[in-house]
C-alpha cells in the first residue's frame, strides 16, 4: 500500500488511528507493549534467560516477582523472554507464510490456465491434511531447530493465504484496468505487484493479523506437545506445560503464559477487526 | 385518457379509500376539505428536503442535500416525468414518493401527501399497508429486482396476495389479462417461467404487470427502460405507455431521456442537483422550453460534423473474420470485413449481442479469430495478443465503456497517464511530469488533477482520464467501446466533442462501438451496421443512413426516440420487422 500512496495516505492513515474505536486503540497500545517487551527483553528482565536462579517453584515474592519455574527459573524473565522468541518466530514464520502464499496465489489468479490448475491442485493436497498431525509428522521427520519449524509452519499455513489471494486476485484480475495493462504489453511482474496487489492488500493485510494469531497459537501448541521451541529457549507454549502441575495446588502461574498468549489474539483481532471495518468501507449509522 | 376505465378504477377503490379516511393520519393538522376539495389530486409533494451523509474522499463525513425544497402534484390518471442528469434527484424524489429513503438518505423536511395523508407519518405498519398496494414501483434492472430463484407468476401475484386483495386464482386471472395487454408472448404460461427465462425485454413488462396487478394509485417507474436495447426500448415504452393510459393509473416517470419521456408523459419536471429548474406540459417542455439548462437538454445531439472523404490506404482493414468462444463451437462473429481510413471514425453499430464487442476484442487480440485476417497500417496484425510487437500494441489503444474500471482505483491520474510514457518512450522523472501536465491540458482538465485518485473524479473526468492514456501511446487507432453510454447526455457530449477535436489535432482513426445511433449521426465518417455476428450494411454515412433501407437498418433508425411528442405512435405504426431483442 504504502508503494503507490505516499505521504497522502500516510497523513490520512494517522488521522484514521486518532478517530478510532476504544477497542482498536486497545488492541494497538497491547501489541506495543509486548513488542517493546520483545525488544527490550535483556533490560526488562532481572536474570538470564535460562539462569537458575532459586529452588524450584518458589512463590511470588519481592524477588521473584511471579515465581520460579520447575527447575528454579525467574518465571517474569522467562514471560518476557518469551515473547521475544514466541512473537519474533510467529511473525517470521507468517511473513514467509505470505510470502510463499500470496506470490502462488498471484501467479495463478494472472496466469490462470495449467498454472492455476498445478498450484491450486497442489494445495489442495496440503489442505487435506490435518494442520497439527502434518505438523508434528513433518517436524518429527526434519527435527525440530527454530529455522524448520519456521519453515514447515509457514509452508502449512500459506495455504489458506493462496486461496484468498488467489480468490480476491481472480476477481482483480478480470477488470478492465488489468486488461487495458496486458494490452499495453505489461508484463505479468508489473500486473501482479502494480496493477493487482494494491487493490487487494486490504483483504491480505487483514488476513495477515489473523494468520499470525493461528500460527502463533500452532507454535504454542506444538511447544506445549514437546515439538516446538526447545529448552532453554524460553517460550509460551512450553512454560504452560513446564509448571501446568502447579494448577492443581491452586497456584494461576501456569495460567499467565496462557493469558499472554490470549490477550495477544485478542488484541490483534480487535486491530484486524477495526481495519476490515476500515477497508471495507462500511459506514457506522 | 379513457374516463370510463378511470372512472371504474376509482369506484373500486373506494372501499380502500374510506379506509384510509377511517385511519386518522397521525400528526396531520390539516382540515379533511382541504383534500376532499381537490379529489382528484393523488399526490402532493410540498417542500420536500432529502440529505445524505457523504463520505468524501480525504476529507470528513458531511451531510449532503440530495433534494432542495422540491414540490409537485399529480392528479389521478396523469403522467408527471422526471428528468436530469445523474445526481438530479429523480430517483430520490421518486423513493420518497413512496416513503422510501435509500440507505443512509433521510427524508429531513417537507411532506408527501397520498390521498390526502402525510405518508411520512404513518409509521412502519402503515407503510406496510401502503406499499404494493397503492404505490408501487418499477425498477431500472428488473434483471436485478426479480428474485432468480421463484416463478415470475409467484412474484408478480405476491403484493396483491399480501395484501389480501385477491385470491390467488384471480390474482393470476388479473396477471394474465395484464402480461396480454403488455403484448408478452404465450401469456397464458409466461408466469410459470423463471426469470432468466425471457429476455430483458420481457422482464421490464413483467415487472411493469407486477406493479399493475395490485392495481394501486400511483407507480413510480425509475428508469424502466434505460437498459434496454433501442429497438426492445420502444416496444416497452409502447407498451408501458398503453398499461397507464388503459388502467387509469397516475405515474411519476422517471429518466435521462428526454426523448423518452416525451413519449410517455403528460407533465415534465426538469430538475438539477436536487432542484427544480423548469415544469411544464411536454409540449411546452419540449417544443419552447424557457430555461438555458432545457434547452441544452433538447438539443444535446445536435453535434456538426462534416464526412470528411476516403484516404487511399486503409489504417485498419478486417478481413472475412470469424470468431467464437468455446473452441468455435458458438460463432458470435461471422465473416466481418471492414476498412477503416487514416484520421477518420468507422462506427460500428448494433445491439447488445450483435458481436461488436467481440470485434473489438479480435482486433486488439485478446480473442485471436477462427479464421480472416487483420491488416493493421499495411501489415498483418498477429492473432494474438502475446505475439504482437510493443509497437503494434502501441499504436493501437482501446477505450472503455465504463471508466470506472478501467483505471486502477489505487493509481494516481498522473500515474495512469504517465504509464503508456514510460513503458512505450521511456520518458521517466521531469519530462514525464511535463508530458502528463500537457496531456491533462489536452483533454481539458489541467495539472491540478494529477495527484487524484480515480474515485475523486466526476463520470466525465474519468473518461477523459481514460481518453488522455490512450493519447500518451500516441496511437494510429483508438477503439472506444461504447465510451459514452455510461455518461450524462450533456458528459457524453463534451467527450465527444473532444473526441472529436483531438481526430482533427492527432489524426488518430477512431474505431466506435456503439449501440447510440443520435452519436454515431454526430461523429462517423462511415457506419457498420451489425446484427447477429454479421455486417448488414457498410458504407459512408451518408450512404448508410439515405435509404433504401435493408430491414435491419430500418427498425434500427427508426427506433431512436427522437425528441417529439408523437413520435412513438409514428414509429410503431411504421414498422416492418418485429425487434430483435423478442
Amino acid at each position: 500500500m504504502t508503494i503507490v500512496h505516499g505521504p497522502r495516505m500516510l497523513k490520512s492513515g494517522a488521522s484514521k488511528l486518532a478517530s478510532a474505536p476504544l477497542s482498536a486503540k486497545f488492541g494497538i497500545s497491547i501489541i506495543i507493549i509486548y513488542m517493546l517487551a520483545a525488544l527490550l527483553a535483556p533490560h526488562l528482565a532481572p536474570y538470564g534467560e535460562a539462569e537458575i536462579v532459586a529452588k524450584p517453584f518458589e512463590p511470588w515474592s519481592a524477588q521473584f516477582w511471579l515465581g520460579t519455574d520447575s527447575l528454579g527459573r525467574d518465571m517474569f524473565t522467562r514471560l518476557v523472554f518469551g515473547a521475544r522468541n514466541t512473537l519474533g518466530i510467529a511473525l517470521m514464520t507468517t511473513t514467509l507464510a505470505f510470502s510463499i502464499g500470496a506470490s502462488a496465489g498471484l501467479a495463478a489468479a494472472t496466469f490462470g490456465g495449467w498454472t492455476d490448475q498445478i498450484l491450486s491442485r497442489l494445495i489442495d493436497v496440503l489442505m487435506s491434511i490435518p494442520q497439527l498431525i502434518f505438523a508434528l509428522l513433518l517436524l518429527s521427520i526434519f527435527g525440530t531447530s527454530i529455522p524448520t519449524l519456521i519453515i514447515v509452519i509457514a509452508v502449512l499455513n500459506s495455504t489458506p493465504v493462496f486461496r484468498l489471494t488467489r480468490a480476491v486476485a481472480i476477481d482483480a484480475a478480470v477488470s478492465d484496468y488489468v486488461e487495458a495493462a496486458r494490452l499495453r504489453g505489461e508484463g505479468p511482474i508489473w500486473i501482479m505487484t502494480r496493477e493487482i496487489l494494491p487493490n487487494i492488500t486490504a483483504t491480505l493485510v487483514a488476513e495477515f493479523g489473523l494468520r499470525f494469531c493461528f500460527v502463533f497459537l500452532l507454535i504454542s501448541g506444538l511447544s506445549f506437545l514437546g515439538l516446538g521451541i526447545q529448552p532453554p529457549t524460553a517460550d509460551w507454549g512450553s512454560m504452560v506445560r513446564d509448571s501446568a502441575t502447579l494448577i492443581t495446588y491452586g497456584d494461576i502461574t501456569p495460567l499467565l503464559p496462557a493469558g499472554a498468549i490470549a490477550l495477544l489474539s485478542v488484541a490483534i483481532n480487535l486491530v484486524v477487526d477495526w481495519f476490515l471495518h476500515w477497508a471495507s468501507g462500511l459506514k457506522e449509522d | 385518457m379513457n374516463n370510463q376505465i378511470v372512472r371504474k378504477q376509482q369506484l373500486s377503490r373506494k372501499v380502500v379509500y374510506l379506509n384510509v379516511q377511517g385511519e386518522a393520519p397521525v400528526g396531520d393538522t390539516r382540515s379533511e376539505d382541504e383534500w376532499v376539495g381537490k379529489p382528484d389530486t393523488l399526490l402532493n409533494i410540498r417542500n420536500l428536503r432529502i440529505e445524505a451523509a457523504v463520505h468524501p474522499p480525504g476529507e470528513s463525513p458531511m451531510n449532503a442535500i440530495l433534494v432542495h425544497d422540491v414540490s409537485l402534484t399529480l392528479k389521478r390518471g396523469r403522467v408527471l416525468g422526471l428528468i436530469g442528469e445523474s445526481g438530479a434527484g429523480k430517483s430520490t424524489i421518486g423513493l420518497a414518493s413512496m416513503g422510501y429513503g435509500r440507505g443512509g438518505v433521510k427524508i429531513t423536511g417537507g411532506e408527501v401527501i397520498l390521498k390526502g395523508r402525510d405518508i411520512l407519518k404513518v409509521g412502519a405498519d402503515g407503510m406496510r399497508k401502503l406499499r404494493g398496494r397503492e404505490v408501487c414501483y418499477v425498477a431500472q434492472s428488473a434483471a436485478a429486482a426479480f428474485n432468480p430463484a421463484h416463478r415470475l407468476m409467484d412474484q408478480v401475484v405476491e403484493a396483491a396476495l399480501l395484501h389480501g386483495m385477491a385470491t390467488r386464482t384471480e390474482a393470476e386471472k388479473r396477471a394474465i389479462a395484464l402480461f396480454k395487454k403488455l403484448g408478452l408472448p404465450d401469456p397464458e404460461n409466461i408466469g410459470k417461467r423463471f426469470p432468466h427465462q425471457v429476455s430483458g425485454g420481457q422482464l421490464q413488462r413483467v415487472m411493469t404487470a407486477m406493479a399493475l396487478c395490485s392495481e394501486p394509485d400511483l407507480i413510480v417507474f425509475d428508469e424502466p427502460t434505460t437498459a434496454l436495447d433501442v429497438t426492445t426500448q420502444i416496444d416497452v415504452l409502447a407498451a408501458i405507455r398503453d398499461a397507464i393510459r388503459d388502467t387509469g393509473v397516475a405515474a411519476l416517470y422517471i429518466t435521462h431521456d428526454l426523448a423518452v419521456v416525451a413519449q410517455v408523459a403528460d407533465e415534465i419536471m426538469v430538475l438539477r442537483n436536487g432542484k427544480l429548474v423548469e415544469r411544464g406540459m411536454t409540449q411546452q417542455i419540449i417544443n419552447q422550453p424557457h430555461e438555458q439548462y432545457t434547452r441544452a437538454l433538447v438539443s444535446v445531439h445536435h453535434i456538426d460534423h462534416v464526412q470528411k472523404d476516403c484516404g487511399t490506404e486503409p489504417v485498419l482493414s478486417v478481413k472475412g473474420v470469424t470468431a467464437g468462444y468455446g473452441d468455435g463451437a458458438i460463432k458470435v462473429l461471422r465473416d466481418v470485413s471492414l476498412d477503416l481510413y487514416p484520421g477518420q471514425t468507422l462506427a460500428v453499430v448494433g445491439e447488445s449481442g450483435s458481436g461488436k464487442s467481440t470485434l473489438a476484442r479480435v482486433i486488439t487480440g485478446l480473442l485471436p479469430p477462427l479464421a480472416g485476417s487483420i491488416q493493421f497500417d499495411g501489415r498483418d496484425l498477429s492473432r494474438r495478443l502475446a505475439e504482437r510487437s510493443r509497437e503494434d500494441l502501441r499504436q493501437l489503444q482501446m477505450i472503455y465503456q465504463t471508466a470506472d474500471v478501467a483505471m486502477n482505483p489505487r493509481q494516481t491520474v498522473a500515474t495512469i497517464i504517465g504509464r503508456p510514457l514510460e513503458f512505450y518512450f521511456g520518458i521517466r522523472g521531469a519530462e514525464r511530469n511535463h508530458r502528463v501536465a500537457e496531456l491533462l491540458d489536452k483533454i481539458e482538465m489541467g495539472k491540478s488533477f494529477a495527484e487524484r485518485y480515480p474515485a475523486e473524479l466526476s463520470g466525465g473526468q474519468k473518461q477523459r482520464v481514460c481518453i488522455a492514456r490512450a493519447l500518451a501511446a500516441k496511437p494510429k487507432l483508438m477503439i472506444c467501446d461504447e465510451v459514452t453510454s455510461a455518461l450524462d447526455p450533456l458528459v457524453a457530449n463534451g467527450i465527444l466533442k473532444l473526441l472529436l477535436q483531438l481526430q482533427k489535432e492527432e489524426g488518430v482513426s477512431f474505431l466506435f462501438i456503439t449501440h447510440d445511433l443520435a452519436t454515431v449521426k454526430s461523429i462517423a465518417d462511415s457506419i457498420s451496421v451489425m446484427y447477429r455476428g454479421q455486417v448488414v450494411r457498410y458504407g459512408p454515412k451518408g450512404q448508410v443512413l439515405a435509404p433504401p433501407f435493408d430491414p435491419y437498418t430500418d427498425l434500427l433508425l427508426s427506433s431512436v426516440p427522437e425528441m417529439e411528442v408523437g413520435w412513438l405512435d409514428k414509429a410503431i405504426r411504421s414498422r416492418r420487422m418485429e425487434s430483435a431483442g423478442n
